[in-house]
């Protein structure tokens, strides 16, 4: 539970980051997707990975990033700094509004009412279509997307952009999760009740864990639009909070690194699956199944368990 | 007198639909005993201490510690005022090292020690106390019954209560598991007072100062031993006369 684990850490930063130069532009551009996914998955891994909440509304944050940098970038006109700033709050500010009424309830309550809350947030994007443009979505003008000269639509500029501010979240993520606070996390996760009567208030906990993921989703939603130009209501439908579930658990939940793992794998997977086929689905619903199978923690933490300790 | 007093309850009350599980209930403890409370199957034991470690809402009544009125203050708060409360059904966090239960729980109490050196020490300590300093690096869910049982007490002792409350504390240890216990909780006052559920008679008699006897979530007699032996009506209800 302690110990280092800045080492394996900095050498997958290393590693992306040699990718700027070393990568082809087609594995160049998908990894600048995948890194600004995998901050989102980063932050669903504290909320569900290390606290234990299962929640299925973060897309609704995801949104409140999205949506909150588009509007700061377009109808107030802020610089993509300030944009992304704004998205990252909004984001958090979204997670701790939802869970101060969600974390009334626990395990399956819990899903509902953030399923619920998203659900209404994503038809409320719907709805209010003369802003949001609905499913069609809002396409950001070039002049949002210029960052003191350099363009972020240019994929030698979004690359390291994306690799800054993920490595940002994987590292604090990794602090976090070493600190006090993250063994405290963890100890409601293990078990709620033997932690309340240690001393510690469970519903405060959780909601600070909820309000951190939610400042990650918001930064991911920030990022995403602005860095793609793009922000749409199908970007906050459910699916999108089904994704980071399903990356934290492919590639390990409660792991540091399991969420950029599994959300890189899968997303080759679905690149690769339709190559082959029209029938993605069900070869990515195969490969969960092979994995729940023979990796029940996700990769990551099956390694872990098996022995490779030094993993974060 | 009122100083000599630790806890206090009033009148409390905690009714299960119909059925009346602590039925207007006084106890007072003293901040240097031991106090035994005991009483058949179901007469609402677990129920009363769950009520004074606030892990239950009384229905009515008061509590004061140390003369302040905690009765709605909610039970992780009451843990930091220093009550600390030990499971009938363990409860530790069985994936977790014993190491890190335990940094747990000192670090929940209300004196918190600062820095590694400090933790590891007081960890240390209060394993040491239960005998496990041994055992610091397994997981506790590894461990023995018995052992996970003294877990569970050495993450009470963690938080250096001024009270601490013990359901059942030595249902299925051994002979010499429960012999080493007997000497632990002794030694707890004057610095910790101990409300102690107990079914073993010879650990009652042994330890208890004095006993509350419960029965039908009311209280049937409460002294120092020697009386509550004596006593007519709890023989009847209870001590099997
Ligand atoms: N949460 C609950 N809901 C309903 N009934 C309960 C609950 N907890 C305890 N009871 C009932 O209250 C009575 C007292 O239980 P308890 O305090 O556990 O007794 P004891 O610890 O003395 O054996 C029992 O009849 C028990 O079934
Ligand atoms: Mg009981």
């Amino acid at each position: 539970m302690r110990g280092g684990g800045l080492l394996p850490v900095a050498g997958l930063l290393g590693v992306l980051a040699a990718g700027q130069w070393l990568l082809p532009a087609y594995h160049h551009a998908n990894l600048v997707r995948i890194m600004v996914l995998a901050l989102y998955a980063t932050g669903y891994n504290i909320a569900f990975g290390y606290t234990g909440l299962l929640s299925l509304g973060h897309a609704l944050f995801f949104a409140a990033g999205l949506y909150g940098a588009s509007f700061a970038a377009t109808l107030a006109g802020l610089p993509p700094g300030a944009a992304l700033a704004a998205g990252t709050a909004a984001g958090g500010l979204a997670a701790a509004a939802v869970g101060v009424l969600a974390l009334r309830t626990a395990g399956v309550a819990f899903m509902i009412v953030t399923l619920m809350f998203a659900q209404a947030g994503w038809l409320a994007i719907l709805a209010l279509g003369p802003w949001t443009r609905g499913d069609e979505g809002i396409v950001l003008p070039d002049a949002a997307r210029a960052l003191a000269g350099f363009d972020l639509s240019d994929d030698a500029v979004r690359y390291p952009l994306a690799l800054a501010l993920f490595a940002a979240g994987l590292l604090a993520c990794l602090w976090l999760v070493r600190s006090r606070a993250g063994r405290v996390m963890v100890a409601m996760r293990e078990n709620e009740e033997r932690a309340r009567m240690l001393g510690y208030d469970p519903f405060r906990v959780k909601l600070a864990a909820l309000a951190i993921s939610g400042t990650y989703a918001g930064a991911a939603g920030a990022a995403y639009a602005l860095m793609f130009g793009y922000a749409g209501a199908s970007l906050a439908s459910v699916q999108y909070s089904i994704l980071p579930l399903l990356w934290v658990l492919v590639g390990g939940a409660g792991t540091v690194a399991g969420p950029f793992v599994g959300c890189l794998l899968m997303f080759y997977l679905i690149d690769y699956a339709s190559s082959l086929t029209s029938a993605t689905l069900l070869l990515v619903g195969l490969a969960l199944l092979v994995l729940v199978l023979f990796a029940p923690r996700g990769i990551l933490g099956t390694l872990r368990e098996k022995g490779v300790r030094w993993l974060p | 007198m009122a100083a000599l007093t630790l806890l206090e309850a009033r009148g409390l009350v905690c009714h299960f639909g119909g059925l009346r599980a602590v039925d207007g209930v006084d106890i007072d403890l003293a901040p240097d005993e031991v106090h035994a409370l005991i009483g058949p199957n179901g007469a609402g034991k677990s129920t009363l201490v769950g009520l004074l470690a606030g892990r239950i809402a009384a229905q009515a009544g008061s509590i004061r510690l140390g003369g302040r009125d905690i009765t709605r203050l909610p039970a992780h708060r009451r843990v930091r005022q220093g009550i600390a409360y030990t499971f009938q059904i363990t409860q530790i966090f069985a994936r977790l090292s014993v190491f890190d239960n335990m940094a747990l729980a000192v670090q929940g109490g209300a004196a918190r020690p600062g820095g590694r050196p400090a933790l590891k020490r007081e960890v240390a300590g209060a394993l040491d106390r239960v005998g496990l300093a041994d055992r610091a690096g397994e997981v506790a869910g590894t461990l023995s019954y018995g052992h996970q049982r003294l877990l569970e007490i050495a993450l009470g002792l963690a938080l250096r209560p001024r009270l601490l409350i013990l359901d059942e504390p030595t249902q299925g240890l051994a002979a010499a598991e429960i012999a080493a216990f007997k000497r632990l909780v002794a030694g707890l006052p004057p610095r910790t007072a101990v409300l102690l559920i107990e079914h073993n008679m010879e650990v009652v008699m042994e330890l208890a100062q004095r006993i509350t006897v419960l029965n039908f979530g009311q209280v049937l007699a409460s002294g120092p031993p020697a009386a509550i032996r004596a006593d007519a009506a709890v023989q009847a209800a209870y001590l099997g006369g």
